[in-house]
């Protein structure tokens, strides 16, 4: 109920209707609530039942990870090794990634990412990155998945999207927003944010959202942004907890183009740290579905 | 799932009024069909005692019964704590346990909660739940050595299998105390919001038997022995991992050739047959770290009754005689291998070495041979050609085992006699009568130890000095 009456007190001071994209009253309780704002905390629970954290609902991709064996080749590439400058990923990351089915595989309808303690090249870890550069690329939308992550310090799992003309503009103007990231040792907290010029690395928007009575690697969750002009709405499961605008950031707005997703489980680096003597491997995040649903301009 | 409206609720709300009206007037199931349940009350202490709770100190152990009192002028929230002053070094401890009168049901929770702070940084030897008289603990629960800081903070105990708990008494339990002198005593620790709570935010559950160990053993039948080491590792929602000793009525202990051996759920494991099984255990359906792979070897042939008299004999480890000193067989030294049991068989305890190094029995007080001339042992062995190194320890004046690290041999004031027992016949009792000579002819005062080596597998009794 506090977070209703946070959006609904939103509204009514800043009178940005038109520009929040996160929540649906009805137009009557709307007026009432304006009217005489003490109904609203009588109502709050009807209301909050009304909440809608995503609303474009024109699925374009879904990807149910139904078929047995190495995810749809049409969908998604890997990224092989420790990154182009073999530096981890320019974040000291500690895992090389393979195509292996040891570290990547569908089973009984579930996507398994599983990070390895094994040795290969100079590296101690093996782990997977999935991503669907050149083959499913978008302008705005919702991009969902529901997963289950995996836990322990030093594990550093991601659900992100990366600008699709990365190759002409670099990182970090190509942009980036990381739709679920985690530490392992932080099993209740999940991380949202967006990166661009001037914005990025340490410096990237981001808003940490923890999970009451319930923690990240004991189920599944669904995380979801929904994206359009001029801003993003992080969410997870039922709780919308960030809306990032071109007013948030400092830098300017890199998101208003194709992005691309990317999934996978890094080992180490300079976000979470290294593994300590209590990581336990192997770590497998499994993702159940990734679900993309396109703009639609009427909202 | 984003999209899931609630129009409907009120409807749905009425639907189920007008069937909660017209199932009203059938008849109730008879109490037949229920199964009455101890009140889910998780409660402990908040600002005062909850239902039932009274304050049982340990008194008979030492513990200062005075030691606890309720502040109210030191609190987390509310008007009052639970305050304990620890005594220093030498005037009693803390401890005791806070049992309800009345039965609870805690199977609804997940962890017992807590917030403390001390007038210093201090570990608590003990803390935990499930200490109850009348099921000889059977459900509980200890963390040894919690730190607590000197501003308040909450602190989470794991319970290991709530399903269990449907009648519990020991809701809160704790012993802390200067154990030596300079450790920390005189000091106040403050307890509040004592609870038990469904939290959710604990994970990763590791539970372990033998510390986590894979452990082999050779054993007879007629023995036994307990599984120790029983532990479960929990990753809090911090995200650190905190481990807790458990009672064995969480595990369920399984052997995987019950002809070979039986588990109980105390974790008794006795040996009924020839062959081997492995030891295994699990808690809530997690496979427990830790084993025991037994080889039972069938019954063990009964060594030789002494026959010295008993006015001539200073014994070691006998069922024949009494101890001349009590003894610490498993002296844990640096690199040994060596696990060491006092196995109880049909006739008597024996002592079992596996996989030795090097180890030793250490004398905690030492034994005057001055009119003794020889010592006597008892040893069993299954391998052929298996020989074991026994160095008998004069530790002279100062009562210190004193030997050079490089070569192993005595140094300063001590004098030893070693000898090996050889010509083993697999499968038999062979008794040694070992000259107290050498070193030791001139001095046997202030005998401290025997170390053994080699073997590795093998068993020993009747060790004990005499004369003729």
């Amino acid at each position: 109920m506090d977070q209703t009456l946070f959006w609904i007190i939103s509204i009514s001071i800043q009178n940005k209707l038109l520009k929040m994209k996160t929540m649906k009253i009805r137009t009557t309780q709307f007026k009432l609530l304006v009217i005489i704002p003490v109904i609203a905390i009588m109502l709050g629970c009807e209301t909050d039942e009304e909440q809608t954290v995503a609303r474009f609902t024109n699925l374009v991709l879904s990807e149910e990870f139904n078929s047995d064996g190495a995810p749809n080749a049409s969908i998604w590439a890997y990224d092989i090794g420790r990154g182009p400058n073999g530096d981890g990923w320019g974040n000291q990351e500690l895992q090389y990634y393979t195509n292996s089915s040891e570290n990547v595989t569908v089973q009984n309808g579930v996507l398994l990412i599983t990070a390895r303690e094994e040795s290969i090249e100079d590296s101690q870890y093996t782990s997977a990155r999935l991503l669907t550069k050149d083959l499913f690329e978008q302008k705005y939308g919702r991009f969902e998945a529901r997963i289950r992550l995996p836990s322990g310090q030093g594990i550093w799992p991601a659900f992100w999207m990366l600008g699709a003309d990365i190759d002409e503009n670099p990182w970090p103007a190509a942009g980036e927003i990381d739709i679920m990231e985690y530490r392992g040792q932080n099993p209740s907290e999940l991380i949202g944010s967006v990166h661009g010029p001037g914005y990025n690395g340490g410096n990237a928007i981001s808003k940490e959202y923890t999970l009451q009575n319930d923690r990240f690697d004991t189920g599944f969750h669904i995380f979801g942004i929904e994206w359009g002009p001029e801003y993003v709405n992080f969410y997870v499961d039922d709780v919308l907890y960030n809306q990032i605008t071109p007013e948030d950031v400092t830098g300017p707005w890199v998101f208003d183009k194709p992005f691309y997703m990317l999934m996978n489980v890094a080992v180490g680096g300079s976000f979470v740290g290294s593994p300590n003597a209590e990581t336990v491997f192997p770590q497998t995040m499994l993702v159940d579905y990734v679900r993309v649903y396109e703009y639609n301009e009427l909202y | 799932m984003k999209n899931k409206k609630y129009n409907n609720l009120r409807f749905i709300l009425l639907l189920g009024v007008m069937i909660t009206f017209s199932s009203s007037c059938e008849r109730d199931f008879s109490d037949d069909v229920e199964f009455s349940t101890f009140p889910p009350n998780g409660d402990v202490f908040l600002d005062n005692f909850s239902a039932g709770l009274d304050y049982f100190p340990f008194v008979d152990a030492g513990a200062d019964p005075e030691a606890f009192s309720v502040d109210t002028s030191e609190k987390f929230e509310g008007t009052a704590s639970m305050r304990f002053d620890v005594p220093s070094f030498g005037n009693g401890f803390v401890g005791a346990t806070f049992n309800t009168t009345a039965n609870r049901d805690l199977s609804s929770f997940d962890a017992l909660t807590f917030y403390a702070k001390a007038s210093q940084a201090a570990s608590i030897d003990a803390i935990g739940f499930g200490i109850d008289g009348d099921t000889n603990n059977k459900f509980q629960v200890t963390l040894n050595g919690l730190d607590i800081s000197t501003r308040w903070q909450k602190y989470v105990i794991p319970i290991p299998d709530a399903s269990r708990l449907i009648a519990e008494t020991g809701l809160f339990w704790l012993a802390e105390g200067a154990s030596f002198e300079g450790d920390e005593g005189g000091y106040i620790l403050w307890f509040d919001e004592i609870k038990f709570e469904k939290l959710g935010t604990l994970a990763q559950p590791s539970p372990a038997i033998f510390s986590g160990e894979d452990l082999s053993q050779v054993v007879f039948t007629g023995s036994s022995l307990s599984i120790n080491g029983l532990t479960q590792t929990v990753n809090l929602g911090s995200g650190l991992n905190q481990t807790a000793s458990l009672a064995p009525s969480y595990f369920e202990f399984s052997s995987s050739n019950n002809a070979v051996a039986v588990v109980n759920e105390l974790g008794e494991v006795s040996i009924v047959g020839e062959g081997t099984s492995l030891i295994t255990a699990i808690v809530s359906g997690v496979l427990a770290k830790g084993s025991l792979e037994i080889t039972s070897a069938g019954g063990l042939l009964e060594s030789s009754i002494p026959t010295q008299p008993a006015a001539n004999v200073k014994s070691i480890f006998s069922d024949a005689y009494p101890n001349e000193t009590e003894s610490n067989f498993s002296p844990g030294f640096g690199g040994s291998t060596t696990e060491t049991t006092i196995t109880g068989t049909g006739n008597g305890e024996v002592l079992t070495y596996a996989n030795n190094n090097f180890t030793g029995i250490l004398f905690d007080s030492t034994v005057d041979a001055s009119s003794l001339s020889f010592l006597h042992v008892d040893v069993y062995v299954q391998e052929a050609g298996t020989e074991v190194g026994i160095q008998i320890r004069d530790v002279g004046a100062n009562q210190e085992i004193e030997t050079d690290p490089n070569t192993g041999n005595p140094i300063e004031d001590d004098r030893d006699y070693r000898f090996t027992l050889t010509n083993l016949t697999p499968g038999q009792w062979t008794s040694f009568e070992i000259p107290l000579s050498g070193d030791l002819a001139n001095q046997k005062n202030n005998l401290g130890a025997l170390i053994l080596t080699d073997g590795p597998n093998f068993i020993l009794d009747n060790i004990y000095f005499y004369t003729e």
